[in-house]
């Protein structure tokens, strides 16, 4: 499979001469099968890009991969419902195209489906569009619902430590394993994390993995003041990483404060005290992986 | 042993954070976790005691009555809890594993995660009195 970053900032869209190497755009990750099957992961301001270079059907768009041919399908795996993750769905080109399917994943609430809840902005007066008026074919799909597969996907949702209804995603093929964890705070109420795998959130969807996309918003002294606003720190990113022996961490969903050079600082400090036995690359706008 | 259940781990991590005494099982009725003022009234520490199986549990503390009869574990409201799934509160005497004798009051209730997902349940209780 290949991944590729569309938008790796967390909370609040941030473009600017300071945020232009590592980027602006919020939560958005392509993940292409080898069968063409396409996953999104997260519909942040990135997505629309993406959907500019998605082509359409039928028959390639101007900017069309024409290996992919026509999209008569795509699936839209929502980790949970805040802004950051669901402001670019709207403004996804595939969603405004009929004849095209999009299957959107995401959790419901205790009271309200997936579907209520997303109209909750997509809707008046938060959006003069309502969901049911694109015109593409919408299908709702309400996660965790145990182990789905999507073309050559096999794909595993679970419930995580962040606030509100949130899930992490962990997607097989071909022998290799991406985790998806962009906001998740594991730490939470831990006296000294890392500590049991088993009584750890997001152990069992990270365990192993060849890539961990991983919340990384803060530093440690901001962490102390932020307890329980459903993030990481990159120390703790790092440790989690460790502790799941996954094979490589992108460390994700930056701090909107933070600028290029602040996250350079960051991540070259964090590499220097954890020396981690894994490979690190910093979440990047546009950056892509090959899992095979 | 697996990953526990999100609900499971946030309600450990809550009970950690409380001067209430909590013990938490899971939906077999595993002894999962008591707290620290849980172990004040259990007389013994959670590292010491560990996962316990309910038929276990259930007697190792010898809850009686205030005649000191014994209780059938189907009568405590941790088991009713787990068994019919609905709270359930009541009064009643245990031997803590330090050999003393305490009076206790205690709540229980089950833990129902998303999607209507049976996930355990967790009494809270407190020696009447003090």
């Amino acid at each position: 499979m290949r991944v590729t970053l569309w938008g790796t900032r967390g909370s609040l869209a941030s473009p600017g001469p300071d945020t232009a190497r590592y980027g602006g755009n919020t939560s958005c990750v392509e993940v292409e099968g080898h069968d063409g099957t396409v996953l999104i992961l997260d519909a942040g301001t990135g997505i629309r890009r993406l959907g500019l270079v998605l082509p359409l059907t039928p028959g390639p768009s101007p900017v069309a991969d024409d290996r992919r041919g026509g999209m008569r399908r795509i699936d839209v795996l929502l980790t949970h419902l805040h802004m950051d993750h669901i402001q670019g769905l709207a403004f996804f080109r595939l969603l405004r195209t009929p004849g095209v399917e999009v299957h959107i994943w995401g959790p419901a609430s205790a009271t309200l489906s997936l579907h209520a809840r997303l109209t909750r902005y997509l809707s008046p007066p938060l959006f003069p569009v309502f969901l049911r008026d694109m015109p593409s074919t919408l299908f709702l799909h309400e996660v965790p619902c145990g182990d789905f597969e999507v073309g050559e996907f096999r794909i595993s949702s679970a419930l995580v430590c962040h606030p509100d209804p949130t899930v992490g995603y962990r997607i097989a093929a071909s022998g290799a394993v991406l985790t998806y964890l962009p906001d998740h705070e594991p730490a939470l109420g831990v006296d000294r994390f890392p500590w049991s795998r088993d009584w750890t959130s997001g152990v069992a969807l990270a365990a192993g993995a060849d890539l961990l996309i991983h919340d990384a918003q803060y530093t440690g002294d901001e962490y102390a003041e932020r307890i329980g606003f459903g993030h990481s720190s990159v120390p703790q990113a790092f440790a989690f990483a460790e502790m799941t022996e996954v094979r490589h961490l992108v460390p994700f969903h930056h701090d909107p404060a933070h600028t290029d050079d602040d996250l350079d600082r960051l991540l070259a400090e964090t590499m220097a005290s954890a020396r981690p036995q894994f490979a690190v690359t910093p979440g990047v706008e546009g950056a892509s992986f090959d899992l095979n | 042993m697996s990953q526990k259940e999100i609900e499971l781990i946030l309600a450990r991590q809550l009970a950690g954070c409380l001067a209430t005494p909590i013990f938490l099982v899971d939906p077999q009725g595993t002894l999962l976790f008591y707290n620290e003022p849980a172990e004040r009234i259990l007389g013994r520490r959670f590292e010491e005691t560990g996962e316990m199986p309910v038929d276990e549990w259930s007697t190792i503390f010898k809850p009686t009555d205030a005649r000191g009869a014994p209780l059938a574990p189907e009568s405590l409201p941790l088991v009713i809890a787990l068994n019919e799934c609905r709270p359930a509160h009541g009064q009643f005497w245990i031997e803590g594993l330090d050999g003393v004798r305490r009076h206790i009051e205690a709540t229980a209730f089950p833990l129902i995660g998303l999607a209507d997902r049976y996930v355990g349940a967790v009494a809270i209780f407190w020696e009447v009195g003090l």
